[in-house]
C-alpha cells in the first residue's frame, strides 16, 4: 500500500473519478494542493483570474459537458468569492465540487489570517458541504461530494480542507475505493408504478395537452424518450428557459419558451390546455406567474427527481417522483402496451395554435439609424444555423432575445443562469465549456452591463487561444430594468443608464484579443462574419443597439399566462 | 396548526445547522427542538415543534426529507395511531417563609412534580408531562408563587404503538 500525503491523496481520487480539467486560484492553504497537481499527468489546472470566475467556469464545463465541474480556491476571501457562482450552480441544479483550503484545525475559531466559516457561509446556496477534519477524511469526503453533486436532483457540494490535513508531513495509506452508499441519502430513481399508469391514461384521454419541458431532461439525458412520447401522441412541446434545448427548438412540435417573456403561442398553449405534462421543472415563478391563476383548466401531471419541488408552487394532480429518463421510459413502455394513439382532437389543438402562432409575436419593425437588439440574434442565428454552436448569455434583454430568437437545436447549446439570473456568468460559462469541448464553436451573448462583472476572464480566454465570440448588445444602459423604469415608473430612470462605459474594442485589444465595433445594421453579418474567421483568440463585437426596444411578450405581474403585453401593446 | 416532527439526523458536525438553517431560509418557524444522541451514537434524534398549515407542513417535511444528512421524518401528528408528546420543566422559586414552602410542596405532590433542589431561599421543581400538562403546572404555580427562573426542555414524541422510527 502506497503512503502518500493528504494532497496527493486527494489527486489520486480525482484522478480515480477521471477528473481531467480544475479551474481554480491558489493561495495560502492549498498551496499543499497546488504543489502535487504539478505531478499530475491527468489533470490540467486552468488559472482563473477571480475566484467567481472559477466556479462560473467549473459550472459552465459541467453544462456543456454533462460531467461534474471542478473548482479549487484558497480560504477566507478566495471562498466568499465564490458564493454567487455556488448560488448559480445551486440555482439550476448543476453538478460541480469546490474544493476550498481552510485554516489549519488548530487554528480553526480564532479568527486567524484569511479564516471564514466556509461550510456557514456556504450552506444555503450548495447541495452538501465537508469539513475534513483528519487527513484521513479527504478521500472519503471527496468520493462522496461527486456522488451527491452527479446523483438525483444534481448540485454543487463544497470539501472544505485544511491546511494541515494536507500536509506532506503525515504520510498515510491511500483507501481503494468500494461501493458508494449513503444510507442517509437515497434518490428516487423509477416512478411509482400507479402513478405511471395514471399518468400514461391521462396523456391519452387528452384533448389539449401540452408538454412543459423543464431543465431536467438536460440534466436527466431523458431527450430522447420525451421525443419519443411526443412523436407517438403528436403533442406540443413549450419549454421554460432551462429547459430550452430539451426538445429541439427547430421541431414543428416545439412551439417556444413560455413564462415572463415566454412566446405569445406558447402561453396561450399552456393556459387553455386540458393536461400540462411538466417534466423536469420546478415551476419557478417566472415560468408560472401567478400560481393561482395558473393553467386554470389543466390537470398538472408532474415528473421530477426533487420530491419537494412536486406541489410546491403549483399542485400536482399526478404527482411522481423520479430520475426523468427512468420515468419516460416507464411511461413510454405503458403506453406502448396501451397501443396509444394521438387524440382524435389533437388536429383541432394544433390548428388551435397555429391560430396563435399567426400572431407573429416576435415580429419588430426596424428603426431608422440603429440596430434592433432583435436583429442581432437572428442575424447570428442565420450564420451559425447547423454548426451546433454553443451560446452562453449573461443575464437581462440580451438573455431573453437569445432564448427567443435563437433556435437551439439541442441541449447543452444554451448555457445560461435562469434561477439565481447572475450577470457576469456568461464570459466564464463559456470559458468552462471551450475547455470541455475544445472542438466546438462557442459564443457569448452579452450586454454591456453584463461584460463588465467578470471580464477579467477574457485573459484565461486569451491564454488558451480560446477563439470565443462574444457578442455585446450595446445599448449603454441596463435594458431590463430599465424596461421595468419605462413602462412602470414613469420613465424615471434611475441607475440604469450607463454612463462612461468603456471603449470595448479597446478593452479587447488591451487583451490582446480581436475588437470589432458594429454601428450600422448593413455592416452586422459582416461584422460577425468576420468575428467567425477568428481562429486563435476571443473577439468581442460590440453592437451598438437601440435603448429603447423592450422584450417582448411580457406578462403582467401577478397575472395568468395569458396577461402579456405584446408588440402591439407598446410602442417601441 | 402545531405538528411535531420527529427526525433521525446523522450525527455529525454542521447536521443541525442544516436542520435550522432550513426553518430560518423558507420562513418557517421552530416553537421548539430537542436533539440528542440515540442508542447507535452515529445518528441523534430530533423533535421539532413548529406551526403552520397542512401544506407548509407537508413542504418542512419533504424539504427535511431532501437534507443528505437526514435518515428519517415523521410529521407525529399525522401517525395514524397517534403518538405521545411529553415536555420537562425546571422551576426555580424563591422561598422565603414556612408557608410558601408547605404551599409548594402541597401543589408539587398534587401534580406529581417533584422537588429536585432546595436551598435556605429557594425550591427547583421538575415536572413532566404533555406540552399542555406543563402549561397547566406553570400557570398554577405562576398563581401561587414568584418565580426565578423557568427551563422547559421542548417537546418530545413518539408514535402509539407498534409504529416506530427504523434506523
Amino acid at each position: 500500500m502506497d503512503k502518500l500525503c493528504g494532497a496527493a491523496q486527494l489527486i489520486r481520487a480525482l484522478e480515480e473519478l477521471e477528473v481531467t480539467e480544475i479551474f481554480g486560484y491558489p493561495g495560502a492553504t492549498v498551496v499543499d494542493i497546488y504543489d502535487e497537481l504539478l505531478n499530475s499527468q491527468k489533470i490540467h489546472h486552468t488559472l482563473a483570474r477571480h475566484e467567481q470566475g472559477a466556479v462560473h467556469e467549473a459550472d459552465g464545463y459541467a453544462r456543456a459537458s454533462g460531467r461534474v465541474g471542478v473548482a479549487l480556491v484558497t480560504s477566507g476571501p478566495g471562498a466568499t468569492n465564490t458564493v454567487t457562482a455556488l448560488a448559480t450552480a445551486y440555482g439550476d441544479s448543476i453538478p460541480l465540487v469546490l474544493i476550498s483550503g481552510q485554516v489549519s484545525t488548530s487554528m480553526i475559531g480564532t479568527d486567524a489570517f484569511q479564516e471564514v466559516d466556509t461550510m456557514g457561509v456556504t450552506r444555503p446556496v450548495v447541495k452538501y458541504s465537508f469539513l475534513c477534519k483528519k487527513p484521513e477524511d479527504i478521500v472519503p469526503n471527496i468520493r462522496k461530494a461527486f456522488f451527491i453533486a452527479s446523483t438525483g436532483r444534481k448540485g454543487p457540494v463544497v470539501v472544505d480542507i485544511p491546511k494541515n490535513c494536507q500536509s506532506r508531513s503525515y504520510l498515510f495509506d491511500y483507501e481503494p475505493s468500494s461501493d458508494m452508499h449513503l444510507r442517509s441519502y437515497n434518490p428516487t430513481v423509477y416512478g411509482h408504478k400507479g402513478q405511471v399508469n395514471r399518468a400514461a391514461e391521462e396523456l391519452c384521454k387528452a384533448a389539449r395537452p401540452v408538454v412543459m419541458a423543464g431543465g431536467g431532461i438536460v440534466q436527466g439525458a431523458a431527450g430522447p424518450m420525451l421525443e419519443s412520447l411526443v412523436a407517438r401522441l403528436n403533442l406540443p412541446v413549450v419549454s421554460t428557459l432551462m429547459g430550452i434545448g430539451a426538445y429541439p427548438c427547430n421541431d414543428r412540435r416545439y412551439i417556444g419558451m413560455m413564462g415572463m417573456h415566454g412566446l405569445y403561442e406558447a402561453n396561450e398553449t399552456m393556459h387553455h390546455s386540458d393536461l400540462v405534462f411538466a417534466v423536469g421543472t420546478r415551476f419557478a415563478d417566472r415560468a408560472t406567474n401567478n400560481v393561482r391563476k395558473f393553467c386554470p383548466e389543466a390537470k398538472i401531471i408532474h415528473i421530477d427527481v426533487d420530491p419537494a419541488s412536486i406541489s410546491k408552487t403549483v399542485h400536482a394532480d399526478i404527482p411522481i417522483v423520479g430520475d426523468a429518463a427512468a420515468v419516460l421510459g416507464q411511461i413510454n413502455s405503458k403506453l406502448e402496451e396501451l397501443k396509444a394513439q394521438p387524440h382524435p382532437e389533437i388536429g383541432k389543438w394544433w390548428e388551435q395554435i397555429a391560430a396563435w402562432q399567426d400572431k407573429k409575436c416576435l415580429s419588430y419593425t426596424e428603426k431608422e439609424g440603429i440596430i434592433r437588439p432583435q436583429r442581432v440574434i437572428e442575424t447570428l442565428y442565420r450564420l451559425l444555423e447547423g454548426r451546433g454552436a454553443i451560446i452562453t448569455t449573461d443575464v437581462g434583454q440580451h438573455q431573453m432575445f437569445a432564448a427567443q430568437y435563437y433556435r437551439f437545436p439541442g441541449r447543452r447549446n444554451f448555457l445560461s443562469s435562469g434561477g439565481l439570473g447572475t450577470m457576469g456568468f456568461g464570459l466564464p460559462a463559456a470559458v468552462g465549456a471551450q475547455k470541455a469541448l475544445p472542438e466546438r464553436l462557442v459564443v457569448t451573448v452579452t450586454g454591456d452591463g453584463s461584460f463588465q462583472m467578470n471580464l477579467q476572464e477574457l485573459s484565461v480566454a486569451r491564454k488558451y487561444n480560446m477563439p470565443l465570440k462574444i457578442v455585446i448588445l450595446d445599448n449603454s444602459v441596463l435594458g431590463m430594468v430599465r424596461q421595468f423604469q419605462s413602462v412602470f415608473y414613469q420613465g424615471r430612470y434611475a441607475a440604469t443608464y450607463l454612463d462612461c462605459n468603456p471603449d470595448f474594442v479597446k478593452i479587447a485589444e488591451a487583451y490582446d484579443c480581436v475588437g470589432i465595433r458594429v454601428t450600422e445594421q448593413n455592416k452586422l453579418e459582416e461584422g460577425l462574419k468576420q468575428a467567425l474567421e477568428v481562429q486563435d483568440r476571443p473577439v468581442i463585437v460590440d453592437v451598438v443597439t437601440d435603448t429603447d426596444t423592450k422584450v417582448l411578450p411580457w406578462q403582467r405581474a401577478d397575472g395568468s399566462m395569458i396577461d402579456m403585453l405584446l408588440n402591439t401593446d407598446l410602442s417601441q | 396548526m402545531r405538528h411535531v416532527i420527529s427526525i433521525l439526523i446523522e450525527n455529525e458536525a454542521g447536521a443541525l445547522s442544516r436542520v435550522v438553517g432550513l426553518f430560518s431560509q423558507r420562513g418557517y418557524n421552530i416553537e421548539s427542538l430537542t436533539v440528542a444522541p440515540t442508542d447507535d451514537p452515529t445518528l441523534s434524534r430530533c423533535t421539532i415543534l413548529t406551526t403552520g398549515d397542512s401544506d407548509e407542513a407537508e413542504q418542512i417535511t419533504k424539504q427535511l426529507h431532501k437534507l443528505v444528512c437526514i435518515l428519517r421524518v415523521s410529521a407525529l401528528n399525522e401517525e395514524k395511531n397517534g403518538s405521545q408528546e411529553r415536555e420537562l420543566v425546571l422551576i426555580k422559586l424563591p422561598t422565603p417563609n414556612r408557608n410558601v414552602r408547605e404551599d409548594i410542596k402541597s401543589l408539587s405532590d398534587i401534580f406529581g412534580a417533584k422537588i429536585i433542589d432546595v436551598s435556605p431561599e429557594t425550591y427547583t421543581l421538575q415536572y413532566v408531562g404533555s406540552s399542555e400538562e406543563v402549561d397547566t403546572f406553570c400557570e398554577t404555580v405562576f398563581k401561587m408563587s414568584d418565580v426565578l427562573e423557568v427551563v422547559r426542555s421542548g417537546v418530545l414524541g413518539i408514535a402509539r404503538g407498534n409504529h416506530y422510527m427504523h434506523s
